[in-house]
């Protein structure tokens, strides 16, 4: 599987994905605040909030096929945080509250981030005078996460088929073997890196 | 680990972020006059590769595999200043692309994962290897290091919820730490195992041995009994809820926080007290058994040659 397009819908043309980057932040980081600040029980607001978020879940034009997905592979963490309540005298209506406030949050992250680029984002953060070392490390990683998770993949694969007796002793040893060379890998592709940089005139 | 929105209050949220925004902020300053130009594509693509090699997951025990966390991987290779910085990076992109921890709970999540876990694990690293020198003495400080950092963000973790009134610290403390401390194992492991495979793939790219100037070493002292204080003590403070509440009313948050039913009351469960006692003891008697296991693994990782260690 290639992993070069895992967040091809943020590129998409919808109304949603055309509105200003610094504007969903901020209403995504709004929306977030009311939903973790509200009183336990309130039902009308969970409503709202839900059908609001699939009405511009539908508007962005994202695969809700997609959307659900994410939301399915996020969801065993919210059960995880939210099953410590059930230890409380009156543990289950705190339990299906937490559990009502984690989904709505992960699903308007997940509208944000299918709906605004990386690239945006990053404009965002530095005209907010974010450090700029921060801001050039996290271009470097949006630039090279992919191909390294492709690079991690295809070394995992080609080791794994060659390894027929799976151990699991020998299944940390083929893991480490990877991941060091992976390690390796990156810094010579950041000595090529900085070679280009310094040859297109950074810094 | 990484906490979702919904499980922290507001004021968790801020107090958090504003830790990790201090801590964030002093790894920079530092980063600006020490970091070479040279070395800038490389922190870019050091956090490319945490997150790469976070996406391999491994068996754990009974069916769960878990994944590397790399704290304690990348602050052994670039040092705690730069390991903050690729770890924030990490939790950033994963926060708003992926959506995998909370927007909200980014102060607390890069608390955690990107300070606590590097910064502790490096002042782990550094204090063993005071004791041990040569590559069994690195490969056992960073298997160590690797399970100390892994249990003692989890405990921080647990307090983030437990202050946030979402998890009983009587649950929280004792899940959180004993599964963590079965997932630090596999965190130590796989931590010293790459570091073996690089001392014999590319021994040039590990840190210089006994890096460091000797001043070093009271900071790394200083650093670890703090962290081994904390770990052994929080579990306990929280037990005198009065006390914290003081605390709380005297600030001003006693109004809210019994609108939410009170973090630490209303848990009146047998064996919940005792079982944070327990917890804190197996934490102790644990860290003295993982490190005896990182010295047999280095010892079986490294075979004795002496041209490599002049001291055994």
């Amino acid at each position: 599987m290639r992993h070069d397009f895992l967040d091809r819908y943020s590129r998409l043309q919808s109304p949603i994905h055309r509105l200003p980057a610094g504007l969903k932040l901020i209403s995504a980081l709004l929306l977030v605040l009311a939903t973790v600040m509200m009183p336990q029980g309130s039902l009308w607001f969970y409503i709202l909030a839900t059908l609001g978020l699939l009405v511009l879940a539908a508007m962005s034009t994202i695969p809700p096929r997609f959307v659900l997905g994410r939301l399915l592979m996020l969801e065993p963490v919210v059960l995880g945080f939210s099953i410590f309540s059930i230890f409380r005298s009156d543990g289950w209506p705190i339990f299906l509250t937490l559990m009502t406030k984690g989904t709505l949050s992960i699903l308007t992250m997940i509208i944000l981030a299918n709906t605004t680029p990386f690239a945006k984002i990053l404009e965002l953060l530095r005209s907010a005078r974010v450090p700029g070392l921060l801001v050039t490390v996290l271009a470097l990683l949006y630039r090279y996460l992919f191909l390294l998770i492709d690079e991690g993949e295809r070394m995992h694969r080609a080791r794994q088929s060659r390894t027929f007796v799976a151990k699991n002793s020998q299944r940390y040893r083929t893991i480490a073997t990877v991941v060091s060379q992976l390690f390796v890998r990156s810094t010579e592709r950041a000595d090529r890196i900085y070679a280009a940089m310094r040859a297109r005139g950074w810094q | 680990m990484h906490i979702p929105d919904g499980f922290l209050d507001v004021r968790t949220a801020l107090t958090t972020a504003t830790f990790s925004s201090v801590g964030v902020g002093v790894a920079m300053r530092r980063l600006r006059t020490t970091l070479p130009p040279r070395s800038v594509p490389l922190m870019g693509l050091t956090a490319a590769f945490v997150f790469a090699a976070q996406m391999l997951n491994f068996p754990i025990a009974a069916g769960t595999s878990g994944h590397l966390l790399g704290a304690v991987l990348a602050a052994v290779l670039l040092g705690p200043s730069a390991a903050v910085l690729v770890m924030t990076s990490v939790l950033l992109v994963q926060s708003l692309l992926f959506a995998d921890g909370g927007i909200l709970a980014l102060g607390a999540n890069i608390l955690n994962l990107a300070l606590i876990a590097p910064v502790t694990g490096y002042g782990i690293y550094r204090a063993v290897r005071t004791m041990l020198s040569g590559d069994r003495g690195m490969l056992a400080a960073a298997a160590f290091a690797g399970w100390g950092a892994t249990v003692i963000a989890a405990i921080a973790c647990a307090a983030e919820l437990a202050w946030s009134g979402t998890a009983p610290w009587g649950a929280a403390f004792p899940a959180m730490t004993s599964v963590h401390m079965i997932i630090g194992l596999a965190e130590g492991l796989i931590t010293a195992l790459v570091l073996a495979a690089l001392a014999k793939a590319r021994p040039d790219l590990l840190p210089k041995p006994d890096a460091g100037p000797a001043g070093t070493l009271p900071v790394s002292l200083v650093l670890t009994a703090t962290v081994s204080f904390a770990l052994l003590v929080t579990p306990f403070s929280f037990d005198l809820p009065d006390g914290l509440e003081k605390v709380a009313a005297t600030v001003g948050f006693d109004q809210r926080a019994v609108a939410n039913a009170g973090p630490f009351a209303d848990y009146r469960i047998p064996g919940i007290g005792s079982a944070v006692l327990a917890t804190g003891l197996a934490a102790a008697a644990g860290t003295l058994i993982v490190f005896l296991l990182s010295l047999l693994l280095a010892r079986a990782l490294v075979p004795a040659s002496p041209h490599k260690q002049p001291q055994s």
